[in-house]
């Protein structure tokens, strides 16, 4: 597998990669640190605040199911405006990169 | 091939003996009787869920799980129904192997399917290797018993995914190769870490892959009567069939089969329980909390804890917090170690190199997050339907661990059209467990070999330096090996508690092997010492932590419970009017703490009780894994590879310079 070689610490000062990676970065970790923060307060609040865990909200279904549902939904959420937005915006900032460096 | 040809017989041989041993379960299975009584401790979540009580005296106090009522109930399998399930699935993924052995001549064939699964497949496969038998006979066995927590427990397994498609997935596709190895090598002294990352691959697979072979010999002794050992050699045979002949693709399939056989199984019995419920999910909820049987069973529950409750609010307690994870931090640590861990796991991490791009690989984590997430959803109408419909006493004196809950529910559901639907259902759903068992395992196998093979063979012994031939029968008899070790620790381990497996696995890969992975990937200034003092201490911890944790048996401990129970009993029989005797039941607790109060000595690793009083270790762990890393990284920098940080950051991000994908 005869490998081209690139030149990477160009690729790496050119402006169009550098925008990928600063919306990548900010992304990325924001809403990985806003499902975890999202997702410990099922653990935490269902020790530390049992009480607003047992608020009925529909019939006899309280705050705590609902709660722990929503993760499920929240999850999937995260994902698809993941995809939407990777395939919208990183996807095409990748291959205007790789155009504008004629590979 | 006549390696093939011996192979076949063998297996058509054991499935003979397996047929044949059914006819003879006319007299009751002995092998069965032990595996009942024993917590049934097959996997993930079902590790906890195997044991509620908090450490072994409280099992002692609470005597009811080791002494069934007097007559012993069973889930009875129509064995004909139920054995010809199992050779139908046998046959089918055999058929599979059969034409993956033809697709396999290269290495980047045996362990990456040449990169030619697309990500739809790659999804159910991620899914079908993901969900054990744990997750769909241990969860909804939780719910059915101690209702909301059950649920609870679930929500963790898919949130991990969210740290999968946003911080591993698409970089490994577009760094790596075939293995954790190739991703931390990088831009790093290639020799030692991946002799380290091997180490770590192996470890966290053969932890997770002990735990799942005594899982499916129990599990198989329970269903079917097939008797432990048997179990265990069948299924490592046909676990070393699937990844020698087959590699990457077979494996592939397998998983694929089964997350579809899954996935039909639990919407099927689902859209049941809904008939009966008319579709409204209200008046479900309000079946549960109005359940004269539910109540009962959270009123004693709660009477543990010196709360009184009944009727209607007992019922309502079954959907509230606290019945069965009842200590915060532990829960806290667990769902850090499953978070983090997941991401971590080597044989999640190899799915990623079977796609050809890092589009497929992002798409695959979101279908496998949707499977994954709808099938968790479903074990809420599962478990709660098995409540409603099976009573919580009717689960426990089937299974004290609730496990036998979904099959029980799937053979009434089936009767109440037909008695042969019943048993259609039941012998359905033991084969979806069976080929659950043998997707699991064979993923597992196929990272470990992987290690072996490609990261310790290949590129540390050889240099890198051998041909496809060699690599591709290198990880042949490396998965062989692999497999038939799987085998042996499965056989020594029957009588071995192996809940804490699981939790020790994901454990190892959340503290040992994601912070290597983020940082390798993200941060300019990590080399090779942080990969080495990462891995080290990350691993270390966690075992250390493990070690002398609660999990571990502490004779002492277990003497002063057992001692406490012997007073309480002989206090009672004294407190019996003249001539009464104890009952049956309390008369074996008796003799059972009579013998255990006698227990003196250490745990392994010689201490009288646990220094660490959480049974996961990740709450610590996992910071000394990432704080090692950075601290080794800070403490020897390397120049090479901060200068080589632009080339796999370019790599990752854009999948310049990747192997290109080979068509099938």
């Amino acid at each position: 597998m005869a490998e081209k070689q690139y030149d990477w610490k160009a690729i790496a000062k050119n402006p169009k990669f550098v925008e990928l990676h600063h919306k990548k970065t900010a992304f990325l970790f924001g809403w990985w640190i806003f499902s975890c923060v999202y997702y410990f307060l099922l653990p935490i609040g269902a020790a530390y605040t049992p009480g607003i865990f047992k608020v009925k909200i529909i019939g006899v279904v309280n705050f705590g199911y609902i709660f722990a549902l929503s993760q499920f939904f929240v999850s999937w959420g995260i994902a698809l405006y993941y995809s939407h937005v990777a395939n919208k915006d990183f996807d095409r900032l990748t291959r205007e990169l790789i155009d504008e460096l004629h590979l | 091939m006549t390696i093939k040809k011996i192979f076949i017989a063998a297996s058509l041989a054991l499935s003979v003996a397996a047929a044949a041993y059914a006819d003879e379960q006319k007299a009751p299975a002995a092998g069965a009787a032990p595996a009942m009584s024993a917590p049934a401790a097959q996997g993930a979540p079902a590790a906890t869920a195997a044991a509620p009580a908090p450490n072994a005296a409280a099992s002692v106090a609470t005597p009811a799980p080791a002494t069934p009522a007097p007559v012993k109930k069973e889930l009875k399998t129509n064995k004909t129904i139920t054995i010809g399930m199992f050779l139908a699935i046998i046959a089918i993924t055999m058929g599979v192997v059969v034409w993956a052995a033809k697709q396999t001549k290269s290495a980047a064939d045996f362990y990456a399917a040449g990169g030619g699964i697309t990500g739809t497949q790659n999804g159910w496969a991620i899914a079908g290797d993901y969900m054990s038998a744990a997750s769909f006979l241990g969860i909804s066995g939780l719910i059915s018993l101690y209702g909301y927590d059950g649920f609870m427990y679930s929500v963790g397994w898919l949130v991990a995914y969210i740290t999968v498609l946003l911080i591993v997935a698409e970089p490994c596709r577009n760094a790596g190769k075939y293995t954790l190895g190739d991703i931390l090598s990088f831009r790093t002294s290639p020799k030692p870490v991946r002799a380290f990352a091997a180490i770590s691959t192996v470890a966290v697979s053969t932890f997770y892959l002990t735990a799942q072979m005594v899982g499916a010999g129990k599990l198989m002794a329970l269903l079917v009567g097939i008797p432990y050992k048997m179990s265990i050699i069948g299924v490592g045979i046909l676990m070393v069939g699937y990844v020698v002949f087959g590699g990457m693709v077979a494996t592939t399939w397998v998983q694929i089969i089964k997350a579809g056989l899954l996935m039909s199984g639990a919407f099927l019995l689902s859209f049941l329980v809904m008939i009966k419920a008319g579709f409204n999910p209200i008046g479900f909820f309000n079946t549960i909390v109005s359940s004269p049987d539910i109540q009962d069973h959270v009123s004693k529950l709660v009477l543990k804890d010196g709360v009184i409750l009944s009727g209607m609010d007992a019922g309502q307690r079954f959907l509230e917090p606290g019945l069965y994870l009842k200590n915060p931090l532990d829960q806290i640590s667990l769902g850090m170690a499953l978070v983090l861990g997941t991401a971590g796991m080597p044989h999640i991490l190899m799915r990623f190199f079977t796609v050809p791009t890092a589009q497929a690989a992002r798409k695959s984590v979101i279908i496998a997050m949707f499977i994954i997430g709808g099938f968790y959803i479903l074990t809420t109408l599962l478990g709660f339907g098995a409540a409603i419909h099976l009573t919580p006493q009717g689960i426990t004196a089937i299974d004290p661990g609730g496990n036998m809950a979904t099959l029980m529910l799937a053979q009434q559901m089936g009767a109440d059209i037909a008695p042969i639907v019943g048993d259609l259902f039941l012998a359905f759903l033991c084969a979806v467990a069976f080929a659950t068992i043998l997707a699991v395992v064979s993923g597992l196998v196929l990272a470990a070999s992987a290690a072996i093979a490609h990261d310790i063979y290949v590129n540390v012994i050889k240099d890198g330096h051998a041909d496809q031939h060699e690599q591709v029968f290198a990880a042949r008899a490396t998965s062989f090996v692999v497999g038939a070790c799987g085998i042996m620790i499965g056989l020594a381990a029957e009588k071995q508690n192996v809940a804490h497996l699981v939790a020790l696995a994901f454990a190892v890969a959340a503290s040992g092997n994601l912070p290597v992975v983020i940082l390798s990937l993200f941060w300019r200034k990590f080399n090779t010492a942080g990969v080495i003092s990462g891995l080290l201490v990350g691993t270390i911890a966690s075992i250390g932590l493990v070690m002398v944790s609660p999990n571990m048996t502490y004779p002492k401990v277990v003497a002063a419970g057992a001692k406490k129970v012997v007073a309480a009993m002989e206090k009672k029989q004294a407190a019996l009017p003249a001539g009464q005797t104890l009952t049956e039941k309390d008369a074996k607790a008796l003799a059972k703490a009579k013998v255990d109060a006698q227990q003196d000595g250490t745990s392994i690793v010689g201490l009288d009780k646990p220094l660490f009083t959480l049974k996961n270790p990740g709450i610590i762990s996992i910071p000394l894994g990432f704080m090692a890393a950075i601290l080794g990284a800070l403490a020897f920098p390397n120049r090479r590879s901060e200068e080589m940080f632009d080339e796999v950051y370019v790599r990752q991000n854009t999948g310049l310079g990747m192997a290109k994908a080979v068509e099938h």
